[in-house]
């Protein structure tokens, strides 16, 4: 089935649901955008600081664990806009 | 094509029913009895540890702890002056564990700090520790250094005081509360999803086949979320001594 088949029927199927069942099945679909969105960020500013970090213990194995302790810090500040789109995930998905 | 398995409603992912008490503001359920576990356990291995010149046995677990704490959380982020602060960074760092790792010991299952109100409190335990210690220390120059930092032209304070407020009063305990809180919450829906995928598939038929691949995942994402339980509790004990240490020393 092509994608334009699959999006019209989903239109039809659409047109006769209630106002709530409508604004149930946006909302999933919504809830699971929100997350997906949310994690591209994080995921490239983990990426490249966890990267660099690597670089840093590797040229300078004396201070690993100093970069090691603000990688952590890193991560626990970059991760926290990827763990806000999951709890709107959850709150849009079971509220 | 698939078994026909009673799944529990998805609120049972977050809410239990209660043990006793039922329905009254005290209500206990298994989230209660877990917390209760995680205050008790470490309160436990810290009263039979010796108090030996030469640690044995238990004593070295507990010596190790504080240790742990002490230098990698105390020393790295507050320095010396912050060994006041030793005590609740050292209670922090073991409740947050212990309430994490019943996440992955049977018969549990859950992660105590996955309900909004435990990582909420101790969140705001940490803001009021961290306000109350800059007010202690600077008197209200604290107030006026955290939200006036120096260094800056006149004119940009309009820009600059509402974000340093709303980031230092108010995104701090909201980003420590939901950093544990989904943490925990997302690693526990991932534990569920295996678990339920490897009974499903393992009682479908033909579909068995691929039983090895999502147990072998469970097995994984369990030690996975093992170090993920104490990553989280070293983290938040570790960005308490940090906001403590902003409060300490404002300027730099």
């Amino acid at each position: 089935m092509s994608v334009l088949a699959m999006a019209t029927e989903a239109i039809e199927l659409a047109q006769d649901l209630t106002p709530d069942e409508a604004k149930a099945n946006a909302a999933a679909s919504g809830a699971g955008m929100a997350y997906g969105l949310a994690a591209i960020g994080p995921g490239i500013g983990i990426g490249y600081l966890v990267g660099q970090s690597v670089q840093a213990m590797a040229r300078q194995p004396e201070a690993a664990s100093q970069v090691q302790t603000t990688m952590f810090l890193g991560i626990a500040f970059t991760e926290a806009l990827a763990l806000i789109g999951f709890v709107v995930f959850i709150l849009l998905k079971f509220v | 094509m698939f078994a026909k398995l009673e799944f529990p409603p998805i609120e049972n992912l977050v809410e239990w029913p209660a043990i006793f008490f039922e329905d009254a503001a005290y209500e206990f359920n298994k989230i209660g009895l877990i917390s209760v576990l995680a205050m008790v356990i470490p309160a436990f291995i810290f009263l039979i540890a010796g108090r030996d010149m030469v640690p044995r046995g238990v004593q070295n677990l507990a010596e190790m702890t504080v240790q742990f704490v002490e230098r990698q959380v105390m020393m790295s982020a507050i320095g010396p002056d912050g060994r006041a602060f030793l005590p609740l960074l050292v209670s922090l760092f073991l409740f947050i564990f212990f309430g994490n790792i019943f996440e992955v010991i049977p018969t549990f299952h859950m992660p105590a700090n996955a309900r909004m109100a435990n990582p909420l409190f101790l969140a705001l335990l940490t803001w009021l520790v961290f306000i109350g210690a800059g007010l202690k220390h600077h008197g209200l120059g604290y107030i006026k250094a955290s939200l006036f930092p120096p260094g800056v032209p006149k004119a940009l304070y309009l820009l600059v005081t509402p974000i340093e407020a709303l980031s230092t009063f108010l995104l701090r305990p909201f980003g420590l509360a939901v950093r544990l809180f989904a943490n925990m919450l997302a690693g526990h829906i991932l534990l569920v999803t295996f678990g339920v995928l490897s009974i499903t598939v393992l009682k479908s038929g033909v579909l068995a086949v691929v039983f090895p691949l999502s147990f072998g995942m469970l097995v994984a994402l369990t030690g996975f979320e093992i170090m993920v339980s104490f990553l989280q509790a070293y983290i938040f004990s570790l960005l308490a001594a940090v906001y403590i240490d902003s409060s300490l020393h404002p300027h730099h």
